[in-house]
């Protein structure tokens, strides 16, 4: 017995005074000196966590150097063969250094993580939610992390130039006051979303020929109640939907559900407008698109005139 | 006949007589209330425009402003306020214990998951002419109800106040942990949507939701008209209630069915709006007295004014920016329990 314990108390002693050496060792590490070197040219290995960003680099042609995604990543298509590694509430940090990236782009909120990278000598970048022109800074920026810095003004000169397209094709006719909805219970007029007056879609609307009706909210969504919304009587209702269009059936449904306010102008003059696609709601290399849908809808007459002929839409 | 209550600290005069006074009295606070918090508003409108029939429905927007966006909104405020408060009491009689809430049991909880289920992955669910939250809260809350019942009773023995709260709280638990679940796996905007539904809205644009909600909220009424006597025996015990002839199990059932029925339609009409259901009950003893016959009157009318007068400050208060009712009933009715509380004792 005593021997067995005599012997049982050595091995503990030699288990200690090993992992003693190794938390010592462990102590005097510095992380960066094993972290990937991001070269000059740009990061090679790019992880991120935030969909639209992901959007932008594969619209600058960064796309092969992308080694994961977040979780809500679906677009472009070549995304869903990414492997995933969580997103803004459940990164997954074991993964991300896994993937050994160079560069791993997170929401501005996450600073934890970012101190996380920071101290593993991998470079974040914070992505900011704000407005267009925080969009095409973010494009200017990722662009020249990931050595792209030519493709990177190409596609905010594009941008930039599709918006200013659709700015001077309803430059003079009247502008709508427009509620922008972006949220509502299916079936009612209930937990109804609009677009305060600030952020990429308040600008949006602006570009594309609207006056926001919840301008003077300076706030990304408001929920206005029906009385609110009764009284601010919009001209042009305009909802943004995520997904594919429904069946007709269901359209109609859900556009009678604005019945209700029957002195509304826009419900009056039939000018509801139900949008579906995820592109009207992802502030990045689309939003030109955006602007152009958006456009359409406000100012049809606008788009009656033969467009140049070609290949396109 | 049978003396109303051992509890009751007033000395017996015509019963008759106070429950007259009583709904006399509370019925013309609701009243008052309810016909004066449509005229106030975040905007000024005309009355002699909103009831003047010679413009059309479509022109008139007083008319439209006091029909479709305050009316609505009053009478769900009054309904779910009734509903909750009297649930509220018969709760707390059933589990002889005053903090118990409308909510206590679970259902709200498993309404929450319902409406949380359709919010995050029932994008295109349509159920006939009403819309899929509140079928689907409704059904939650149902279910809810039905795994407490099935847990706390035995065929023909009493219920045991310990199991119906170990049960209700034990599945409260179980369910939230569900809605965090699902909340987890649902994106942030649908999140948002769900935890905006967790706070109450009284908003539901048209009449329809309110009179699909009013079979429930009836029959529940029904069951509780029947109850008074015997839950003011039942709330010294049940030992003594048996003793007086009162059918103990049929009374439990009986209150449990009608609380959980009338607590369902009311979540499912305007999300779970806190703290009517115990803040009114106390409010409503501290007046009346103890006695279920009054009580349950009194709480009912006094939970629909209460109800509509905090919406009124939810919509009115920031205009045009709203804040949730929920917000609001909490913001009220947190301190003034607390001061309940401190003053009693």
């Amino acid at each position: 017995m005593a021997a067995r314990q005599k012997k049982l108390i050595a091995a503990v002693c030699a288990v200690v005074v090993l992992s003693g050496a190794d938390l010592i060792r462990l102590a005097r590490a510095n992380p960066t000196a094993f972290a990937p070197q991001v070269q000059d040219n740009g990061a090679r290995r790019i992880i991120s966590l935030v969909p639209n960003v992901t959007e932008i680099l594969f619209a600058i042609g960064a796309g092969p150097q992308v080694v994961g995604v977040s979780s809500y990543d679906d677009f472009p298509p070549e995304t869903k063969a990414l492997p995933r590694v969580g997103a803004l509430l459940d990164p997954d940090t074991e993964r991300i250094f896994a993937l050994r990236p160079d560069l791993v782009i997170v929401y501005g909120s996450q600073t934890e993580l970012e101190g996380q990278f920071a101290r593993a000598g991998i470079r974040v970048y914070a992505y900011r939610h704000a407005g267009i022109g925080n969009v095409l800074q973010t494009m200017r920026d990722v662009a020249r992390l990931a050595g792209r810095t030519a493709d990177g003004d190409r596609a905010v000169g594009d941008l930039q130039a599709q918006l200013d397209t659709i700015r001077a094709r309803v430059r003079g006719r009247p502008r709508p006051r427009t509620m922008l909805v972006i949220g509502r219970d299916m079936g009612a007029l209930r937990g109804v979303y609009v677009s305060g007056g600030v952020g990429f879609l308040h600008e949006l609307l602006d570009i594309a020929g609207g006056d926001d009706l919840f301008a003077d909210i300076k706030r990304e969504s408001v929920q206005p109640s029906n009385e609110t919304m009764i009284v601010r009587a919009p001209d042009v209702i305009v909802e943004l939907k995520p997904g594919n269009q429904p069946a007709t059936a269901t359209l109609q449904r859900e556009r009678a559900v604005w019945n209700l306010l029957a002195s509304v102008p826009a419900v009056r003059n039939n000018r509801v407008h139900l949008l579906y696609g995820d592109y009207l709601l992802a502030a990045g290399p689309r939003l030109g698109r955006a602007a152009d849908t958006l456009a359409r809808a406000l100012h049809p007459d606008a788009f009656l005139v033969a467009e140049p002929k070609g290949p396109g839409r | 006949m049978m003396p109303a209550a051992a509890t009751t600290p007033r000395p017996q005069g015509g019963i008759q007589v106070r429950l007259t006074a009583i709904l006399l009295g509370y019925g013309a606070l609701a009243a008052a209330v309810c016909v004066l918090a449509p005229l106030v508003g975040s905007t000024h409108i005309s009355l002699a425009r909103a009831f003047d029939r010679s413009i059309p429905f479509a022109d008139n927007v007083d008319a439209q402003i006091f029909f479709v966006a305050r009316m609505p909104r009053v009478l769900s405020g009054a309904v779910v306020g009734a509903t909750l408060a009297t649930a509220g009491v018969v709760m707390q009689a059933l589990l002889r214990n005053p903090l118990a809430t409308p909510f206590t049991l679970g259902v709200s909880a498993g309404a929450a998951l319902g409406a949380i289920l359709v919010i995050t992955f029932g994008a295109t669910v349509t159920i006939g002419v009403l819309s899929p939250v509140p079928v689907a809260s409704l059904a939650g809350a149902l279910l809810a109800a039905a795994i407490v019942y099935a847990l706390a009773t035995r065929p023909g023995r009493t219920m045991s106040t310990a199991v119906l709260l170990l049960a209700g709280v034990t599945l409260n638990s179980f369910f939230s942990a569900l809605i965090l679940f699902v909340q987890y796996m649902a994106d942030f905007t649908q999140t948002y949507r769900t935890v905006r539904w967790l706070m109450g809205d009284l908003d539901v644009g048209s009449f329809e939701p309110i009179v699909a909600s009013l079979p429930l909220v009836l029959l529940a009424f029904a069951m509780f008209a029947v109850l008074p006597r015997s839950l003011n025996l039942l709330s010294v015990g049940a030992d003594t209630a048996s003793t007086r002839g009162v059918d103990v199990a049929r009374t439990q059932r009986l209150a449990f069915l009608s609380s959980s029925l009338a607590t369902s339609a009311a979540v499912s009409l305007a999300g779970p709006i806190g703290f009517v259901g115990i803040v009114v009950p106390h409010l409503v003893r501290l007046m009346v007295g103890v006695d279920h016959r009054l009580v349950l009157p009194a709480s009912a009318l006094f939970g629909a004014a209460f109800l509509v007068g905090c919406d009124l400050v939810a919509r009115t208060v920031l205009a045009p920016v709203e804040v949730p009712v929920g917000v609001v009933t909490a913001l009220l009715g947190g301190p003034f329990f607390l001061w309940l509380l401190v003053r009693k004792s």
